[in-house]
């Protein structure tokens, strides 16, 4: 494998701050909005998002980690990862405006899922999405409403997010498999 | 540049490869911990105001008990449905069992309609591995003879860990028929893998062939036991046949259903005698450990195997079991049908 930086540490603390005041921008303020981070990599970076928010807006805003394991239309595929987890929704997201946080947008499938997840836990108002990385190659109708870095990429590479708190270190990266070009 | 060795290792990595569930026997403890956290998932999803999620949509789950049953079978149907899986109960009696076809026939016929796991309970010990041989569909064992009941150990497991966290160290006591019940024999298994502590309790003649006082020490565990199948060998176990001090400092103390049938086959003198030097009353508990838990799989011999005010006093996690038993169902059916071409 081979591979290279993409965004360093400087550049996701950089693109974090940026997209928490778009956050704020787009809705007016926080009143009614909930993060929603997806497992695994987006529930740090959907608390990071809160943090950056709580320091400029002295308010706090809920945070909750979704699991989209039991939603996904692969589960035939061999290479699925098979651990999953709970999901821990702030109490009631009924009308209220949910911003779903991800590491990567890459097929849209990952996100259609979420949108079935947060389905059975009740009807948002709005459902916004937010991702470090779009990485591009969509099989479904779904784009992101706040982007960290567009990042061209074959279909061949893949984009690895490493993050603080689930890997020790911030790094996007991309990697190619060996003997390709 | 970043050494790839410097990142921890990758979730992603974890992936269950295993196409039945027969026993726990075999189950390696990354096996059994990926069972526990999907179990959490799944807590999750029983705790919603709508307990269901589309995970296995379009699956067939298949029981099929040729015993009796009411908690293991209603609680994998639950947990079927709970997945969205379609779930068709067969019961021995009233099937085409009764006209004498056979176990493999029977079987072979309900994957031919489209079963993709078959979940089943049978009074024969081995069974479901005679199954397993027969056909495509992931096999469930949910109880076999004497042998094995592998989903039980799993939420007995789980239980405990819900309330004292690791197993590790941890002292539990198994008192009652060990010899003919496939509920301890799982449960040694699943909570010696884990690290726990396990002491097993009964008269000598409730106690496995190999574990009696008067045949050579279980020190090495399967294997060395002589004139033991090895099917039915055991890991390292403590016994002990006086309840009072078997007991003493337990983390965990887990009753068996003494049954009926024990005390005609000359086993036992009388059920009194039994409940004299084997009954958990409150006196017993007391030498336990401070919150020690209280556990039973059901149905209970009020009187017999535990006393009623210890069944449903707060140290008993008895309920819970229950409650606990269809979120690793869940579990373990989800982990069977994933990863399965259809």
């Amino acid at each position: 494998m081979t591979g290279h930086t993409v965004l360093s540490a400087d550049d996701i603390r950089r693109a974090v701050r940026r997209i928490a005041h778009e956050i704020v921008e787009r809705n007016h303020g926080i009143a009614g909005v909930v993060l929603v981070g997806m497992r695994t990599r987006g529930v740090p970076l959907a608390q990071r998002l809160a943090g950056a928010i709580a320091e400029f807006e002295h308010e706090t805003v809920p945070v909750g980690a979704l699991d989209i394991g039991l939603y996904r239309d692969d589960i035939n595929s061999q290479q699925l990862r098979s651990r999953i987890g709970p999901s821990d929704l702030p109490n009631d997201i009924e009308g209220r405006t949910v911003v779903l946080v991800d590491d990567v947008l890459y097929t849209g499938r990952s996100i259609r899922a979420a949108l079935d997840a947060l389905a059975d836990f009740g009807r948002p108002g709005q459902i916004q999405l937010a991702v470090l990385v779009d990485r591009g190659h969509r099989q479904l109708p779904i784009r992101a409403d706040y982007v960290g870095k567009n990042i061209p990429t074959s279909i061949h590479e893949k984009v690895e997010v490493l993050l603080e708190e689930t890997d020790g270190d911030d790094e996007v990266r991309i990697v190619r498999p060996e003997g390709e070009v | 540049m970043r050494q790839d060795t410097i990142a921890p290792p990758r979730v992603e990595t974890e992936a269950w490869t295993r196409r039945h569930l027969l026993d726990a026997d075999d189950l390696t403890r990354d096996e059994i911990e990926l069972l526990m956290k999907t179990t959490e998932a799944m807590t999750e999803v029983l705790g919603r105001d709508v307990p269901r999620v589309p995970a296995l949509r379009g699956r067939t789950i298949i029981t099929l008990f040729y015993e009796a049953s009411t908690r293991t079978r209603a609680s994998f149907e639950l947990a079927g449905k709970a997945l969205g899986a379609d779930v068709i109960n067969v019961a021995a009696s009233g099937s085409s069992v009764e006209k004498g076809e056979s176990l493999i026939d029977t079987v072979r016929t309900l994957q031919a309609v489209g079963a993709d796991l078959l979940v089943m309970r049978h009074g024969s010990s081995g069974a479901p591995y005679l199954v397993a041989r027969h056909v495509h569909a992931a096999v469930v064992n949910a109880g076999d003879g004497w042998h094995a009941h592998p989903t039980q150990a799993l939420l007995d497991l789980y239980t405990i860990r819900s309330k004292l966290g690791d197993v590790r160290g941890r002292k539990v006591v198994i008192v009652g028929d060990i010899a003919h019940s496939r509920v301890a024999r799982s449960n040694i298994w699943a909570l010696t893998t884990m690290g726990a502590e396990v002491t097993l309790c009964a008269p000598p003649t409730l106690l496995p062939a190999g574990l009696r006082p008067n045949d050579t020490p279980n020190t090495r565990g399967s294997g060395s036991q002589p004139d033991v199948p090895e099917a039915l060998a055991m890991p390292p176990v403590h016994v002990e046949t006086n309840f009072d001090i078997a007991i003493d400092g337990a983390d965990v103390v887990m009753t068996l259903r003494l049954q009926k049938e024990r005390m005609s086959g000359g086993l036992l003198p009388s059920s009194r005698e039994y409940a004299t030097l084997y009954q958990l009353t409150e006196q017993r508990l007391a030498k336990a450990r401070t919150g020690a838990l209280v556990m039973h799989p059901g149905p209970i011999n009020e009187g017999v195997e535990i006393a009623p005010s210890v069944a449903t006093s707060l140290q008993s996690v008895i309920e819970e079991q229950v409650t606990n038993g269809v979120a690793v169902r869940m579990a373990v059916l989800y982990l069977l049908c994933r990863g399965k071409s259809g």
